[in-house]
C-alpha cells in the first residue's frame, strides 16, 4: 500500500480525511500513484496535473522522503520506502502564487 | 406563494440565498467549497433544482460542479476542456502572438430547453458545450478559428469569454462576448459565428472602430425581444436594436459610463440598470457613493437610485455577472460587491436592503423564480 498526502482543498473536493492509502500495480512511480488516485478519485482529475499533458500544475510539489521530486521524470522509480509505504508521498500547495484576475 | 433562490459566487465560495416572496427574510447557506473561487453558478430553467457552478483555484485549476437538488449537495462533473484541433495564438497583452491556454469556466449558460445541455465561457476565449449534464465538453470551435481569434487580445481580467446568451426565440442563435474582443453571434447554433461590433468606439485601441478589439464587459437582453440588445462596454453604454448588427451609445446622462454590469427589468424591456464606476484606473464608485442607475427609455436618461445604499465612504466594485433580476410580479434587482455585499430592490430598484454584508468578494449573482 502506498500512502499518499494530498493538499486540504483537495482532500474536501475528494471527501477524505487525512492520508489516501493506494493499492498501485506494477513500478511505484509519482505517475502510477497519480494513475491510482485518480482511478480511485475521478474528481480529482486535472487537479494535479494536466488533462493532456499530464504535467504537475505549476503550484503543486511531489516531496519525497524530504526531496523535492517536482522536476524528476514522473515514471522514475520511488524510494522503497514509500513503495512500502514507510512513507509517504507528499503532494504540496505552493506558498505562492494562485491570484486569479477578475477585472477589478 | 413563489420564492426565490439567489446563486452567489465568491472568492472563497458558494453561497445559496433563499427568500418567499417579499424577500425580506434570507436563509443563507454556505460557504459550498470553501476557499475555492466560484466564478459562476446558473440554473436550469427546464430544471430549476439542476444547477451547474464553476469552481476554480489558482493551485488546482478547474473544476466543474453539478447540484440536482437546488445546491444541497453537489457532484463534481467533468472538467476537462480541450481546444479542438491546433489551439492557435492570440494577442498578448504586448502585441506579440501568444497560444491559447485554458485557465477557467467564467459563465455557465444552461439550455433553455434541455436540463442536460449547457455551455460554458472559457478563459482563454472559447466556448464549450455539454449535452450530457456536464460529464464531457466539447468546444465550439467555430468561434475560435471564425478568422480574427488571432487579432483578440485580454483584458485586465484575462481573454474571457464571459457572457452568453440564448435567443428564446431561435435556438439557433446565440450572442457572447469577450474581453477584449467584443461581441460575437451565431445563427446557426455555433457552426459559424460573426463579429457585432459595428458602432462600438474604443478609444484605447489602435483603430477605436475596429471589427474586433473592444473590451465589452457584459451584455443584456430581454427575453421578449431578442433581438434588442444593452451593453456595457469598458466605457459607454451601447444599445443595438437589430441583433448586435449596429450599435448606438446610450449612456446619456450617466455621471461617468464606465462599469461593469448591466440588466434588463423583468418586465419591462425598457428598462435597464448599471452600477457607473469611476474609471478603469479606479474600480469603485465616484464620490464613494454606490449608486444604481436606472433608465426607463432604454438608454439616455438615467435616474440615480440610492435609497438604501451607502452614500459615503463606499469604494467596492461590482463585477460583470453580479448583477440579476428575478420574474416576481414586483420585479427583484440584485447585486453583490467586491466588498462582499448582496443587496436586494424588490421594487425594481426604488429602494435597496442588504441579503449579507460580510462575505467574500462576490463574482456572481444569478436568481431564480421559483413556484
Amino acid at each position: 500500500m502506498v500512502r499518499v498526502e494530498i493538499p486540504y482543498h483537495l482532500r474536501t473536493l475528494a471527501g477524505v480525511r487525512g492520508e489516501i492509502t493506494l493499492d498501485v500495480a506494477g513500478v511505484v512511480s509519482v505517475k502510477s500513484v497519480l494513475d491510482a488516485l485518480e482511478a480511485r478519485y475521478p474528481m480529482l482529475e486535472g487537479t494535479i496535473r494536466d488533462h493532456g499533458t499530464l504535467q504537475r500544475r505549476a503550484f503543486l510539489r511531489f516531496f519525497v522522503c524530504e526531496e523535492d521530486w517536482s522536476h524528476e521524470p514522473t515514471d522514475k522509480p520511488l524510494p522503497e520506502v514509500i513503495a512500502a509505504g514507510k512513507e509517504p508521498l507528499l503532494i504540496i500547495g505552493a506558498i505562492a502564487g494562485g491570484c486569479s484576475p477578475h477585472g477589478d | 406563494m413563489s420564492k426565490v433562490r439567489l446563486l452567489v459566487g465568491t472568492r472563497k465560495g458558494a453561497f445559496v440565498m433563499t427568500a418567499d416572496g417579499k424577500r425580506d427574510k434570507w436563509e443563507i447557506s454556505g460557504p459550498h467549497f470553501a476557499g475555492w473561487e466560484i466564478y459562476h453558478m446558473k440554473g436550469s430553467k427546464v430544471n430549476p433544482n439542476r444547477i451547474y457552478g464553476s469552481q476554480t483555484s489558482g493551485w488546482f485549476g478547474q473544476v466543474m460542479q453539478r447540484s440536482d437538488d437546488g445546491g444541497k449537495t453537489w457532484e463534481a462533473i467533468g472538467n476537462k476542456f480541450a481546444y479542438e484541433g491546433e489551439a492557435g495564438t492570440h494577442q498578448w497583452y504586448d502585441g506579440t502572438p501568444h497560444p491559447w491556454e485554458f485557465k477557467r469556466v467564467w459563465h455557465l449558460e444552461p439550455s433553455l430547453t434541455e436540463a442536460d445541455t449547457v455551455l460554458a465561457g472559457a478563459e482563454d476565449a472559447a466556448l464549450f458545450k455539454s449535452t450530457d449534464g456536464g460529464q464531457n465538453w466539447v468546444e465550439l470551435s467555430g468561434l475560435r478559428k471564425h478568422g480574427t481569434g488571432p487579432k483578440w487580445q485580454p483584458g485586465a481580467g484575462g481573454m474571457c469569454l464571459h457572457t452568453v446568451i440564448l435567443d428564446p426565440k431561435d435556438p439557433e442563435r446565440i450572442y457572447i462576448a469577450i474581453s477584449a474582443a467584443g461581441a460575437f453571434r451565431t445563427d446557426d447554433g455555433g457552426k459559424t459565428w460573426k463579429p457585432i461590433n459595428k458602432g462600438l468606439h474604443s478609444q484605447y485601441i489602435p483603430d477605436p472602430n475596429a471589427e474586433v478589439g473592444h473590451c465589452v464587459h457584459h451584455i443584456a437582453m430581454h427575453e421578449s425581444r431578442p433581438g434588442v440588445l444593452f451593453m456595457q462596454k469598458h466605457w459607454d453604454v451601447m444599445r443595438s436594436d437589430d441583433a448586435g448588427d449596429n450599435w448606438t451609445e446610450v449612456s446619456g446622462n450617466l455621471p461617468t459610463d464606465f462599469g461593469f454590469v448591466i440588466d434588463v427589468h423583468a418586465h419591462e424591456p425598457e428598462t435597464l440598470y448599471v452600477v457607473p464606476i469611476k474609471s478603469d484606473s479606479e474600480h469603485f464608485p465616484m464620490e464613494g457613493a454606490l449608486r444604481v442607475y436606472r433608465s426607463k427609455t432604454g438608454g439616455n436618461e438615467w435616474e440615480a437610485l440610492t435609497k438604501g445604499l451607502p452614500q459615503k465612504d463606499c469604494y467596492v466594485n461590482v463585477l460583470r455577472d453580479a448583477m440579476a433580476v428575478d420574474r416576481m410580479d414586483e420585479c427583484g434587482v440584485y447585486f453583490g460587491t467586491t466588498g462582499g455585499q448582496v443587496y436586494v430592490s424588490s421594487d425594481g430598484g426604488d429602494s435597496w436592503k442588504t441579503v449579507a454584508e460580510h462575505l467574500p468578494a462576490v463574482l456572481s449573482v444569478e436568481v431564480q423564480t421559483l413556484s
